[in-house]
């Protein structure tokens, strides 16, 4: 009884002791030199792995930003330059500092300005109805409100607002990973600067249309007259196949083309409310108009 | 009785509009002529805003090897070249012609006398076909010259006439098989004498016993041309099954029908080609049916493209009170129309207004893995899985199973007893994989 005991421990440690040596020596044959550099940068990333950057996930972000050995071309979105400076002090490299960035829905087609006037009963993936039809409206290039930009958010910064159909950014969850970007059949929703104090002005439509038919269609579409690019003082401003566009390097957030935009299409995001000014203002607003902003 | 083998189901038929004759339908006050009516490029215009134009002059060339000629359907003054709203709501261009009155271009005869005599050669039918802008009116609207230039190391045995017309509703080939009968079959000839082959079928269902019965007595004054019954099955008018069931071929996946040594062509399609080579006439008109539950006088018109659809229907008893949709082409592939605004053009077959009760989607329940869309496709996919992979967007797997392959008869949605949207999913993975594959062509 006790010899079987015996034999089996022992045979057993033989066994155990030769393994561990063969294994030993394929180790050292077939070791795998890793940079250590890639682990420490994929522990400074937030470990979204929402692809913002470009790359699979953070792991392939390190692997390619060590490998490179540069940071150019290389930005983590959700960390924001709080991170790309810590990775670059860990590698010693120079970081390029870049403004945060935020989703903005460039369309104001809610249910009041773009009524409805058919009825789309098929599966609601906004991929599948653009691919079918122009929308519920109507418009060729607004929002169809089934919500793909929602349900590829990662974050949870976005909602599908019951009353006007339309997408919300939540601003301090967004982190500009640009999902909702690529989610987008029509190419609606622009990564665009937060912008001082996240204030921030644009266009809030993508209708190419001349003004006519896009008229047809939603009240508050921009039809492309160019009054904002002539009040413009900066240069922001173009105008191009019928619609106003807003570079937002170059805006200084002054207002004037919200004022003077006969159809309310271009927003004002997070300023304080305008002091009175006699006559002129009173006329102007027609409809609420922030559909973007929850802060 | 011949028929395909794999899958099919049987809609109702309800061929309301068998028995009426087709009509003439008079001008339009304005046409609205879009220059992409067939598969490929679209049309260059050829006029400008304020010409004025015949009925039969060209209007827009073909620019591409796979395109087609457009000539005006109506005589007036252009009126403006504009982006002009089409089935799905978005803007295309068209041509938009202030119509006057009917004056025919020279040299295109336009009586009811038959010609029988082919005076052409081979290379001038398939000339005079790209000429006259003829397309594929079974509803793919492919060039028909196109079609006909059998590429190099393969060789035609049988052109097929396909007067399945297997879509529940539509009875445009059916009338048109029983009112020209015998220029349908000088056009199977002019279309064998093009292709060089000495054999040819028509197909016909047996729901349609007049028309075979015609054709059949017709085809023995033509050498070569048999006529068949085939048993009713949706979707035998599909390319790939009615060579299937006619020949027991089958077209390898990803191929060609060229590969079985056949050529398919629609009954309307050889009706045009008789017309283009006998009478130099363009295809500038079409039999359209319009017909449904709600229609309140199911009609064949012969309707000139650029005849805004609304006019159809009004000439149909008018609007119905209890409309729930309008559908262009049949229940099964067709598609709803936002607007009635919307032009005829060179592939619409038919039109069918659905009362509000019936054109209700039903409820989406989970799959229960039945299988039956399975059954049912004629193509021997998995409906369910692609419906599933494509609502996971994993495209790659999506084409591993062969998306691709899918003909959108819609026999899968039809039978589905949860009513998922198993079709509307394909499509939209045929459209991901189809962005795929192209662009890994161009790298």
């Amino acid at each position: 009884m006790n010899d079987v005991i015996i034999y089996a421990v022992v045979s057993l440690s033989a066994i155990g002791i030769a393994a561990a040596i063969i294994l030993y020596f394929v180790a050292q044959k077939f070791k795998v030199v890793e940079d250590p550099r890639i682990d420490e940068v994929e522990d400074i990333l937030p470990s979204a792995n929402c692809g913002g950057c470009g790359y699979a996930g953070c792991r392939a972000f390190a692997e390619n930003l060590v490998k490179q050995g540069t940071l150019e071309g290389f930005y983590c979105p959700v960390g924001g330059a709080e991170v790309m400076s810590e990775i670059a002090d860990l590698l010693g490299l120079e970081v390029e500092v870049k403004e945060p960035q935020v989703a903005v829905i460039r369309c104001n087609g809610s249910r009041t300005n773009a009524p409805k006037k058919i009825n789309y009963d098929g599966p609601a993936t906004c991929a599948f109805a653009h691919n079918l039809y122009s929308g519920e409206s109507g418009c060729p290039y607004g929002c169809l409100g089934l919500g793909d930009c929602v349900a590829a958010c990662e974050f949870g910064a976005m909602y599908m607002d019951e009353k006007t159909g339309l997408p919300v950014v939540i601003e301090e969850k967004c982190v500009a990973c640009g999902a909702c970007v690529r989610a987008c059949p029509r190419g609606i929703i622009e990564l665009r600067n937060k912008g001082k104090k996240s204030r921030r002005i644009f266009v809030s439509c993508i209708n190419e249309e001349k003004g006519g038919p896009a008229k047809k269609n939603c009240s508050v579409a921009c039809i492309g007259c160019g009054k904002c690019e002539k009040v413009c003082e900066f240069d922001a401003i173009t105008i191009k196949n019928n619609l106003a566009y807003i570079d937002y390097e170059k805006c200084k957030l002054c207002r004037k083309c919200v004022e003077v935009c006969p159809t309310n299409a271009i927003h004002e995001i997070n300023f304080p409310p305008r002091k009175p000014r006699p006559a002129k203002v009173a006329e102007k607003p027609k409809e609420p108009v922030s559909t973007e902003t929850k802060s | 009785m011949k028929t395909f083998k794999l899958g099919g189901v049987h809609p109702p038929e309800n061929k309301f509009s068998s028995g009426a004759a087709i009509e003439k339908l008079p001008l339009p006050k304005r046409a609205f002529i879009p220059v992409t009516q067939h598969l490929g490029a679209p049309a260059a215009l050829v006029v400008n805003r304020g010409d004025e134009v015949k009925t039969g002059q060209l209007i827009a060339k073909s620019s591409g090897f796979i395109s087609a000629n457009i000539h005006s359907p109506v005589t007036g003054k252009v009126f403006k070249v504009d982006n002009v709203m089409d089935v799905s709501g978005y803007k295309r261009k068209a041509l938009i012609i202030d119509v006057a009155e009917d004056d025919w271009e020279e040299g295109i005869d336009t009586s009811d006398d038959i010609v029988r005599e082919i005076t052409l050669t081979k290379e001038q039918i398939i000339e005079r076909m790209a000429e006259m802008g003829i397309v594929g009116l079974g509803g793919a609207t492919f060039p028909t010259h196109v079609k006909m230039m059998v590429p190099k190391g393969k060789t035609a045995e049988y052109l097929i006439i396909n007067g399945v017309e297997c879509e529940p509703y539509l009875t445009s080939d059916h009338r048109l098989m029983l009112e020209k009968g015998e220029e349908i079959l000088i056009g199977a000839t002019i279309l064998m004498k093009a292709l060089g082959v000495e054999k040819a079928m028509v197909g016909i269902e047996n729901n349609k016993p007049d028309a075979i019965e015609h054709l059949s007595k017709l085809a023995k004054e033509f050498k070569g041309i048999t006529v068949h019954a085939l048993k009713v099955k949706y979707p035998q008018g599909g390319e790939k099954q009615l060579i299937k069931a006619l020949t027991g071929r089958e077209v390898p996946s990803g191929k060609l029908p060229i590969e079985t040594g056949c050529v398919v062509d629609n009954v309307g399609t050889a009706y045009a080609v008789y017309e283009a080579v006998q009478k130099n006439k363009p295809l500038i008109e079409r039999v359209v049916t319009v017909t449904g539950h709600a229609a309140k006088q199911p009609s064949n018109f012969l309707a000139r493209v650029g005849t805004p659809i609304a006019q159809l229907i009004e000439h149909a008893g008018g609007m119905p009170e209890d409309l729930g949709k309008v559908i262009g082409g049949g229940p099964m592939m067709g598609k709803a129309l936002m607007n009635t605004e919307v032009p005829v053009v060179k592939g619409t077959s038919g039109i069918l207004l659905m009362q509000k009760e019936e054109s209700k989607r039903v409820a989406v329940k989970n799959c229960i893995r039945c299988s039956r869309c399975v059954g049912v496709c004629p193509m021997g996919l998995e409906p369910f899985l692609l419906a599933q992979l494509v609502e996971h967007q994993l495209w790659e797997r999506t084409e591993n199973e062969k998306v691709m392959d899918c003909i959108e008869c819609g026999s899968c949605q039809y039978t589905c007893p949860s009513g998922r949207p198993l079709l509307d999913y394909i499509r939209l993975g045929k459209f991901k994989v189809g962005q795929i594959i192209r662009s890994r062509g161009k790298k």
